[in-house]
């Protein structure tokens, strides 16, 4: 129902900047997740956008109007706290129409809403209860149904499974897809710091760090099109393995040389004067696999093996003493440490990244992507 | 959560010895001005308030109905009788002739008066006085003896003290005082506390900083002053100067840097999401106050309202000051104070009177207690 535009949002706290100009377009009905590390400004940004926090400088519009000095009431938002933020004195009911009792709505008219919100998060029997009464998981749903009840343009969604248990937090997340669905028109944005909720949530996905967009895009395209080095190496987990590496010849594919010896070809395009410059190269662990044919990406001792199961985390001794490779086999790999082992993986899904740490564009998407 | 289970056994006993301690420590006296209150005023006089539950012994002295009361019986002159006469009678444990042995005989024996005349008193206080030769004069014999009086409980001391020597006007003059000089403080300091935990504006650190300021301040550096202020209001407007108006206003400014300092704290101690939680559903600051602060802070409240009150209630000093000293405005304290120099012997008003002084603290106390106990804040974040 309503587009949001930011331009140029700066956030600040006198000396202090928190956010240093951020540019999104958020489009209407999108799944919007902001992901980051601790202090990144992902809550901040959300704050801003729910007016909770003034905007220091730049344009934050909602359906095309200008919404920097409106209250948070008018915005057309509702927000989900990570503590619930219920109101403790109140009862469910009470929790979910305290906004429209405050906006002066007939008291069919809330009852009405509100008994629909209940239904749909299967709160009806609960409706009389305190909040205190009521578990974690059916308080966070309360809190929803708090924010349903405003019936919003836009839903914000502030770390709202981090008080849960795993279970209950895996529950929850398909209850919040499956609310979206319900709910196609209402643009969502939500603030995490797991990236298990940002994969599987997101539309699109804004990666934020220390105040700057990192990238934004979808789920996938952050997955497999890392725009930098940090983005790489937060999405995905274990993270993505980066190793120094210099280029030999630049062009439409690349060769490149590994630090420690062994060369690889990447396809990937690279300016006819990157020859000769430092880079990083990465893979992930789940790409790389047990060596069978002549090509070798890196060989080295089995340090360590995690074993989970399904799968086995396997490091290995790479000659960089700090940082060994990481490659994920199936756990059925039989391993062992000391273990001298080759690993490969397919050209397509090898990344380089220029000195500056921005990765170099992909010429063929790889396959698994379509 | 807390609980005993973690502790040593030693450690519990310890704990609960100790509250025993403090509930006899403190039970105790009160027991003690209670019972008394209730006492009659010479079983007062005669043995502790412990011993009320037992009859008392206390020593009288009488005297022995005339001569002309003789009769001629057997040859001897016999007066008969009771030495209660008419009264409803005691027990008698002994008796005696000089004040200095008043129970010299036990009852039922027969003293020796000389020149054959004996004295026989029985325990239900009759008596037989006989004599061989008929007496003579005007005046009975003196008597002394040992009565035990059964345990008497009485509300004439309350009677008294409520309705003749003017506590209960100033039970009232005290509620009048104490009431409002409660009310303004909490309402003043429930708005500041809020304005100050949760809105921004600007100086709102210096306010807090000459508020906390303003809690070491003596109250006596400010009475004169204040006296003076009131006397210039009252000479410039034509009214008396000494007022409940006066007093209510002279409590509200000596209680409000408290006030604000507590409530200020537990406000701002609220969690923020509330605040903001309420803001996006379009609540003002004043209806955030008033439909999300004011409730969740009445276990504050309630604690301001049981220090101020009792603090107020057990003022003598801001009373005389500010206060008039004839009856209409005599508070309970000052006309306690009274009561000390001009009835100081008086056990019997005197325990009465201070049982009506406490009566009022200990029901506040009582009906406002388990607010400081209630976690009025269970459940509204996480963790619960």
């Amino acid at each position: 129902m309503a587009d949001l535009t930011l331009r140029q949002i700066k956030k600040s706290y006198g000396a202090i900047h928190i956010l240093h100009g951020i540019d999104l377009d958020i489009k209407s009905g999108e799944f919007i997740v902001f992901v980051g590390p601790s202090g990144c400004g992902k809550s901040t940004l959300l704050r801003t956008i729910a007016g909770l926090e003034e905007i220091t400088s730049g344009e934050l519009k909602i359906a095309g109007e200008l919404v920097n000095d409106v209250p948070p009431s008018k915005r057309g938002i509702a927000m989900v706290f990570q503590s619930y933020a219920l109101y403790p004195h109140m009862t469910v009911y009470d929790n979910m129409a305290f906004g429209m009792k405050i906006a002066g709505e007939s008291k069919s008219e809330i009852d009405r809403r509100v008994k629909q919100a209940a239904d749909i998060l299967q709160l009806t029997k609960y409706l009389d209860r305190l909040p205190k009464a009521m578990s974690g998981g059916q308080r966070q749903r309360v809190a929803i149904g708090r924010a349903i009840v405003r019936n919003p343009k836009v839903f914000l969604f502030d770390e709202p499974l981090s008080n849960l248990d795993a279970a209950l937090r895996v529950a929850t997340r398909i209850e919040i897809a499956k609310l979206k669905e319900s709910m196609p028109n209402t643009t969502m944005i939500y603030v995490t710091h797991d990236q298990v909720e940002a994969m599987t949530l997101a539309d699109r996905i804004v990666v934020l760090k220390d105040g700057r967009v990192e990238q934004v895009g979808t789920p996938m395209e952050l997955y497999h099109h890392p725009g930098n080095l940090f983005v790489a190496q937060f999405i995905g987990s274990p993270a993505m393995n980066i190793v120094p590496a210099t280029i030999e010849k630049a062009g439409s594919t690349t060769s490149i040389a590994i630090t420690g010896g062994l060369k690889a070809e990447v396809p990937v395009a690279t300016p006819a004067d990157a020859a000769g410059a430092s880079i990083s190269f990465g893979v992930r662990p789940e790409d790389l696999r047990v060596a069978t044919g002549g090509t070798v990406l890196f060989e080295g001792k089995v340090d360590y093996i995690e074993q989970l199961g399904e799968v086995q985390l396997v490091y290995l001794d790479i000659g960089r003493a700090d940082a060994p490779l990481v490659v994920k086999l199936p756990g059925n790999t039989p391993l062992k440490r000391g273990e001298v082992l080759k690993v490969d993986a397919d050209p397509a899904t090898l990344h380089i990244f220029n000195a500056e740490g921005r990765s170099f564009a992909r010429v063929a998407a790889p396959a698994i992507a379509a | 959560m807390a609980t005993a289970r973690g502790k040593s056994l030693l450690g519990r006993f310890g704990v609960h010895l100790a509250v025993l301690v403090f509930v006899i420590i403190w039970t105790i006296p009160t027991l003690g001005i209670l019972v008394s209150s209730l006492r009659d005023k010479d079983q007062i006089i005669a043995s502790g308030w412990w011993n009320s539950f037992s009859s008392s012994t206390q020593t009288e002295a009488g005297r022995l109905p005339a001569p002309e009361s003789q009769v001629e019986k057997d040859g001897k002159f016999v007066i008969e009788g009771n030495i209660f006469g008419d009264a409803p009678a005691r027990e008698v444990s002994a008796f005696g002739l000089r004040s200095a042995a008043p129970t010299q005989y036990a009852v039922g024996e027969t003293a020796d008066l000389g020149d054959g005349v004996t004295l026989q008193v029985n325990a239900d206080g009759s008596f037989v006085l006989a004599s061989p030769v008929a007496f003579e004069g005007t005046r009975g014999q003196r008597i002394y003896f040992a009565s035990s009086a059964p345990p008497r409980f009485t509300t004439e001391n309350y009677e008294t003290v409520l309705f003749s020597e003017g506590i209960g006007r100033s039970f009232i003059n005290s509620l009048t005082v104490t009431v409002p000089a409660t009310i303004i403080p909490i309402m003043i300091a429930a708005f500041a506390a809020y304005a100050l935990a949760w809105m921004r504006f600007p100086g709102r650190a210096l306010i807090i900083a000459t508020i906390i300021g303003l809690l070491v301040v003596p109250l006596q550096m400010t009475l004169i002053p204040l006296l003076q202020l009131y006397n210039g209001v009252a000479l410039f407007f034509g009214v008396p100067s000494k007022t409940y108006l006066g007093i209510w206003l002279a409590h509200t400014g000596f209680g409000l840097p408290f006030a604000i300092y507590l409530l200020r704290s537990y406000m701002a101690g609220l969690p923020k999401e509330l605040m903001e939680s309420a803001r996006i559903d379009g609540a003002s600051d004043f209806e955030i106050f008033l439909k999300i602060v004011l409730p969740l802070s009445f276990p504050v409240l309630a604690s301001f309202a049981i220090f101020q009150f009792l603090w107020v209630w057990n003022d003598l000093l801001v009373a005389m000051v500010f206060l008039k000293t004839d009856a209409s405005e005599l508070v309970l304290t000052a006309k306690l104070n009274a009561l000390l120099g001009s009835r100081g012997g008086d056990w019997e008003i005197l325990t009465t009177s201070a049982f009506v002084t406490i009566l009022v603290p200990l029901a506040v106390f009582f009906s406002l207690q388990r607010y400081f106990v209630r976690g009025l804040l269970a459940g509204s974040v996480k963790g619960g």
